[in-house]
């Protein structure tokens, strides 16, 4: 269905579905090149910003101990000319290590990893509740625009969209904590008698019950507007033309048209994801990555927090890839792009 | 020429009279005209002194009463009162910070609109890479290695400012390619415009409106990350924010005590502020992006 293009550039389009594989390499290529940056990004603000590395680097700040400093120093490699600093880092980044964290006595990467699916856990069923929901309100809201449901689930959009997510949950707790109906921190309750995965899902009400709320308020707007620009649409005309009740109308023809572009604004505010989690997992004390970051800064915990945001931006940027990657298999539309 | 001069004014003065009709945008800046004054005398509407520890009188985490409409804090002190002055920080915050990224965003945006070969790529890249990456990570590593003596102030201001222009540059220079297309701009360059010329006489004054109603809704991010940057112990120590006080009432135990005015004092000021920022922001858009007609 899709014919060579009048003017085509050195890319033929191909009939088949998939994306071709420059276009796949490409991207590949730019999600690499970004994740270089974040590494050399990490390197340097690290090295450059604070005035003695060493010191910001050391449990004790500013009161470390000479000889502690003086250890630090050789082996952060701030007595080696920076060139021969950074290869250092890059390397032990490559080979997966990230340092210790002085804050947890272990490694970087373990420390990461053991509390990386708590986060996936809480963060992916927001996600999927929120991107359901989302999707089904700002559809109902702009195809009847101005009606009441519109406002009122418009408003409702805004206002939560408005709130910082930690502020609600901080809202939360403070009316819902005096009835103790909710667990209001961690994931778990060793003394609880009920089956583990129970309990757990028990702990989750709450924190998924806010970061939903605030990406759904997120998502409804964007499907909104997606669904106002689709509303005129003269294939839209020829379906109700042919006599197609209004609802079929909407979610036969006009939604899956408009659930494409916003696919791409989703995964495109991953990032807003990922402030939702930190702030979130810190107000109920779920023990995830979030929780971590505002743990390791209070010491500072440098090493930890570096390696956090390499975690952070990664996911992030894989996430946008795989956005990239699917798009032109869902959307014959951004194929031709 | 002169025609095109005299419509300038004109256009604006209707753009001013389509947001005075405007409810949403009306009561947004209803609500913010209120805060501004709020914030400008403070010092008038509450005693400054009642901000100090050491000088509160109040009950301990009291509820709201007709002397303490907002109830007190762990150390006795009125909510309200560190409502009305922590509106100064949050509020200046917010606007530095906006400036800051507004100036940013547009420079970076028409530079990469304009220039298209290596260079243009180059930032455009770059503004990618700041789009992608997520804010508040970011945000908190900028403020944790930000040099100590810098004021924290000023060091949260620049970090907000920094980590916010993305978006703001990627609708410039979308905006700076479209007007670069226009034939006007091929005339200019015709007669020997240089880039400065182009790109300030005649994309700048075609930007600006986009990044006008960009504005409010960046002060309204800026916002959100000045308190949750407080909330999360990166803000300034000495001064009181909204984001501070929360961060306190999150430490010292407003959730066991149940001390519910604590929290929703500062918490509706900050919705509040947002949504009307919000609210300009969207009807501002409505009014000059006339793409938009019709939608929202």
């Amino acid at each position: 269905m899709t014919g060579p293009s009048s003017g085509a550039g050195a890319v033929t389009r191909r009939p088949s579905r998939l994306p071709s594989p420059l276009f796949v390499l490409r991207k590949c290529g730019a999600a690499l090149l970004m994740l270089a940056f974040v590494v050399v990004v990490n390197f340097f603000l690290f090295r450059v910003l604070p005035g003695d590395p060493a010191k910001v680097f050391a449990p004790r700040g500013r009161n470390a101990d000479p000889e502690a400093l003086r250890e630090l120093r050789e082996r952060l490699g701030l007595n080696d000319h920076w060139t021969v600093a950074f290869g250092k880092y890059v390397k032990s980044v490559l080979s997966g290590d990230l340092g210790v964290s002085f804050s947890q006595h272990a490694k970087v990467t373990d420390v990461i990893m053991d509390r990386l699916w708590p986060t996936v856990l809480l963060s992916g069923t927001a996600l999927v509740i929120a991107a359901v929901l989302g999707v089904w309100l700002g559809a109902r809201a702009g195809w009847r625009r101005g009606s009441r449901f519109d406002k009122l689930s418009s408003n409702a959009a805004v206002t939560f969209y408005s709130m910082p997510e930690w502020l609600l949950g901080l809202v939360l707790l403070v009316f819902l904590n005096r009835y103790g109906i909710f667990p209001t921190r961690g994931m778990n309750d060793p003394r609880s008698t009920l089956p583990a995965w129970l309990d757990v899902l028990w702990h989750m009400v709450l924190p998924v019950t806010v970061l939903a709320v605030v990406y759904v308020a997120e998502y409804s707007l964007i499907m909104r507007s997606s669904i106002l620009d689709e509303r005129r649409a003269d294939y839209l005309t020829t379906a109700r033309a042919k006599g197609l009740r209004d609802d079929l109308v909407m979610r036969r023809h006009a939604m899956p048209n408009a659930l494409l572009p916003s696919m791409t604004l989703f995964f495109l505010s991953m990032g807003f994801v990922v402030a939702g989690a930190i702030t979130v997992e810190t107000v109920f004390s779920w023990p995830g990555l979030g929780r971590l970051t505002y743990d390791a800064l209070r010491g500072p915990d440098i090493p930890l927090l570096q390696g956090l945001f390499l975690v952070f931006s990664a996911g992030v940027i894989i996430m946008n890839l795989v956005a990239d990657l699917l798009m032109p298999v869902l959307d014959p539309r951004v194929r031709a792009a | 020429m002169s025609a095109l001069a005299a419509a300038a004014p004109r256009r604006r003065a209707s753009a001013w009279r389509a947001f005075l009709r405007d409810r949403e945008g009306m009561s947004g800046l209803i609500v913010l005209t209120l805060f501004g004054l709020v914030a400008i005398f403070a010092s008038l509407l509450a005693d400054p002194a009642g901000l100090e520890v050491t000088k509160a009188d109040g009950p301990l985490a009291a509820a709201p009463s007709w002397e303490y409409p907002l109830g007190t804090d762990h150390a006795g002190r009125s909510v309200l009162t560190m409502v009305i002055h922590g509106s100064q920080v949050t509020l200046l915050v917010g606007l530095a910070a906006t400036v800051i990224s507004m100036l940013l965003g547009t420079l970076i945006g028409i530079t990469s609109g304009h220039f298209s070969g290596l260079f243009g790529g180059a930032l455009n890249r770059f503004t990618e890479w700041f789009l992608v990456i997520p804010y508040l990570p970011l945000a908190i590593v900028l403020a944790t290695v930000f040099p100590a003596d810098v004021p924290k102030l000023i060091a949260v201001i620049i970090v907000i400012g920094v980590t916010s222009w993305s978006g703001t540059a990627r609708l410039v220079r979308a905006q700076t390619m479209a007007i670069e297309a226009r034939p006007y701009l091929e005339r200019a360059k015709a007669l020997g415009g240089g880039h400065w010329h182009q790109m300030t006489r005649h994309v700048l004054p075609n930007v600006m409106p986009l990044v006008l109603a960009n504005t409010t809704l960046t002060v309204s991010i800026a916002i959100i990350a000045e308190t949750t940057l407080s909330f999360l112990g990166l803000g300034d120590p000495l001064r009181v924010s909204w984001g501070r006080v929360l961060d306190e009432a999150y430490a010292l135990g407003a959730i066991d005590r149940g001390a519910w005015w604590w929290v929703l004092g500062p918490g509706v000021a900050v919705v509040l502020v947002v949504r009307a920022f919000n609210m300009c922001g969207r009807a501002l858009e409505r009014i000059l992006d006339p793409r938009l007609e019709g939608r929202s």
